[in-house]
């Protein structure tokens, strides 16, 4: 950073708060891709590297200007080969399955395509993305395109576990919402915490993968509940007493028609 | 349908609620023609387990006919029209756990896993009627009962065998003999068993069948003691004696039990300031369990020796003897039963008349009877061990 730019920091508070963000942001999705890559021992790892590092300079150049960002990272083992769960991830169709926050990703051509988020009392979010690096049975990296209102950078890395016991997966995503209504519907979506959710996600995935199917007990029989539990029912989407019920139908339902 | 629901602490009633649906691809509904209560819905009924819903259906011991089946249920395994035992646990059959035979502890079969999650860092399998935190299944205490990956669990039953023979391969035969495996017993060896409830009862005779010398049975009702005696148990009324360690001891040539069970869990009793410090504790909800017997049981085993835990504990206890238990080299061996492990070899045991499980029933009511009998249960009156649930039997008119 130029001398410059440390004295025009220090004179603009409001200014310096959103650099702050951006560099802090910078550095965690920098660590945590290098985590991800350091596990990796492929002799080709550079080319990740270096694909990852572009994505987060992009990243960095555009967080000044947006709302704080937010970051879901978790992982995962699946009882399958790291080209099962390739194969399944690649195919973004696949996510919404898993995913609950999303309704559809449809592709556009060979590397686009278009997702649409859903929120509470059905707001929905829609941004076009591109996948950005792309290596079989490896990592897939994609992030939306630079005109969409919301800005999303994510990165999934498939490796062997230890003694053939699967595969574990890591994904970590960065949102970025504009300021207004559609970033204040996403961080609803998302939640206070973006992580907690997306192990939720992968939990929902991995029993697809080994089960065949999401437990659920969304539906079943019950004798009268009380208006409390009703009531939290609705407040808390990710209470045990919640209803997630529509996601998980539209799942359930596709899962059914596949 | 009828069924048993949960509508608060001590507050059980007869509910007619909607038949189950399919949910699942591999689901299947089964027609109960048995069920029971268990011991340790005595902890719901008590209003112990946290995360319990008001109209929660209850229970998890039953057996029925399979009556419709999902699209993605393997029929080799399971077709309409089985005669089926369902294992209280829920296990998926494809994940490192299940394959490792590990099927309490299923990792996808609870949908609220993150609620367990936090409490214990892993979730353990899904249960029918048995709190949100452990999948908040419907139970099986009801005329239908839908059930989760059901080419996995439930155990076809010739024709022939009486319900209440098998019934009890739902829950409490596997229970009390994985209680008694986890006892590593040796030839010769001497076991003593804390609660002569039903999971105690058949602890008692799984250590005989396992290859023990003697089993010292610990228990404060008479009636229980008997039935203990008649499988060939010593008994130990704790309520008429100074000092059970010291019993113990003196039983044992000052050696000790060489394993130590606890099947009574987090409801236990037992005299003097602890019981009173605990029992405080537990009302206040400064803790959950009340572990007199566990403390107990750790005292009194050998030096070397191996504690059993197939008595359900729900959170946290207090003043635990880690020293003791350190000191001595102890082993202490516990988890929710591995049902799939055991069902199948031990209705051979049925089969082939090494044992009849009959012999713990002391009620047969229909289901209409149900919240009464959870009270006698609970207070132990009328001299009752174990309950079976009639649910079609005329009670009521059935919805």
């Amino acid at each position: 950073m130029s001398e410059a730019a440390r004295i025009h920091l220090r004179n603009a508070q409001g200014r310096r708060h959103r650099m702050e963000t951006a560099f802090r942001w910078s550095a965690m999705i920098t660590g945590g891709s290098l985590a991800l890559l350091g596990l990796s021992r492929r002799s080709k790892s550079g080319i990740a590297i270096a694909a990852a590092g572009g994505l987060l300079t992009y990243a960095g150049a555009k967080a000044g200007a947006r709302q704080r960002e937010l970051i879901a990272r978790s992982s995962i083992l699946l009882n399958c080969t790291p080209e099962q769960a390739y194969e399944f991830w690649s195919k973004f169709e696949n996510l919404p399955l898993f995913m609950r926050h999303l309704e559809s990703v449809t592709p556009l051509g060979e590397t686009r395509s278009r997702w649409i988020a859903i929120g509470p009392l059905g707001k929905r979010v829609t941004w076009d993305a591109e996948i950005a690096f792309d290596r079989k049975d490896d990592v897939i990296a994609w992030r939306s395109l630079p005109d969409s209102e919301l800005y999303v950078n994510g990165i999934v890395k498939f490796r062997n576990a230890p003694a053939n016991r699967g595969t574990i997966i890591t994904v970590v995503v960065v949102y970025q919402p504009p300021a207004g209504a559609i970033g204040g519907a996403l961080a609803r979506i998302l939640g206070k915490d973006p992580s907690f959710m997306m192990r939720q996600d992968l939990r929902r995935l991995k029993a697809l993968i080994e089960a065949g199917e999401i437990p659920t007990v969304e539906g079943q029989s019950h004798g009268p509940r009380s208006g409390v539990s009703a009531i939290a029912r609705v407040l808390n989407p990710d209470d045990p007493i919640k209803g997630d019920g529509k996601l998980t139908d539209i799942a359930n339902a596709r899962r059914r028609a596949s | 349908m009828k069924a048993v629901c949960w509508m608060g602490t001590e507050k059980m009633t007869v509910e007619t609620v909607p038949d189950p649906k399919i949910l699942n691809p591999r689901d299947a509904i089964v027609r109960i023609t048995s069920t029971c209560i268990c011991g340790s819905d005595l902890h719901l009924y008590n209003g112990l387990m946290p995360t319990m819903e008001q109209g929660d259906i209850m229970g998890h011991e039953f057996m029925g006919e399979v009556v419709e089946i999902g699209a993605g249920v393997n029929r080799e395994k399971l077709k309409v029209g089985d005669r089926v035992v369902v294992p209280f646990t829920i296990a998926c059959g494809r994940c490192f756990f299940c394959q490792q035979q590990l099927w309490s502890c299923c990792d996808n079969s609870n949908p609220n896993y993150w609620i367990a999650e936090k409490l214990m860092g892993y979730s353990p399998s899904g249960l029918f009627g048995y709190t949100h935190m452990l999948g908040g299944y419907a139970g099986g205490q009801a005329q239908y009962a839908r059930v989760p990956f059901a080419d996995v669990g439930p155990l076809k039953i010739p024709a022939g065998i009486p319900d209440e023979q098998v019934v009890f391969l739902s829950d409490i035969f596997p229970t009390g003999y994985m209680g008694a495996e986890n006892c590593n017993i040796k030839p010769g060896d001497t076991v003593a068993i804390w609660g002569c409830g039903p999971v105690g009862q058949f602890a008692i005779r799984s250590a005989f069948l396992l290859g023990a010398e003697r089993v010292i049975a610990i228990d404060r009702f008479d009636y229980r003691l008997q039935l203990a005696e008649e499988a060939g148990a010593e008994t130990i009324n704790y309520e008429e004696v100074d000092d059970v360690v010291q019993l113990l001891k003196d039983m044992t040539g000052n050696i000790g039990p060489d394993s130590c069970m606890d099947a009574v869990g987090m409801e236990a009793h037992y005299s003097g300031p602890m019981w009173a410090i605990d029992r405080t504790k537990q009302v206040l909800r400064m803790q959950p369990d009340r572990p007199g017997v566990l403390r107990q049981a750790i005292i009194a085993c050998r030096k070397g020796g191996t504690v059993s835990v197939p008595g359900v504990y729900g959170g946290f206890i207090d003043k635990m003897p880690m020293g003791a238990y350190v000191n001595k080299g102890l082993t202490m061996k516990t988890g929710q039963t591995h049902m799939m492990r055991y069902m199948k070899p031990l209705l051979e045991l049925i089969q082939g008349g090494k044992i009849d499980p009959s012999f713990v029933v002391s009620h047969r009511v229909p289901i209409d009877k149900a919240p009464e009998m959870y009270k006698i249960f609970r207070d132990k009156k009328d001299h009752c061990t174990k309950v079976v649930l009639d649910p079609w039997a005329n009670g009521s008119a059935a919805a």
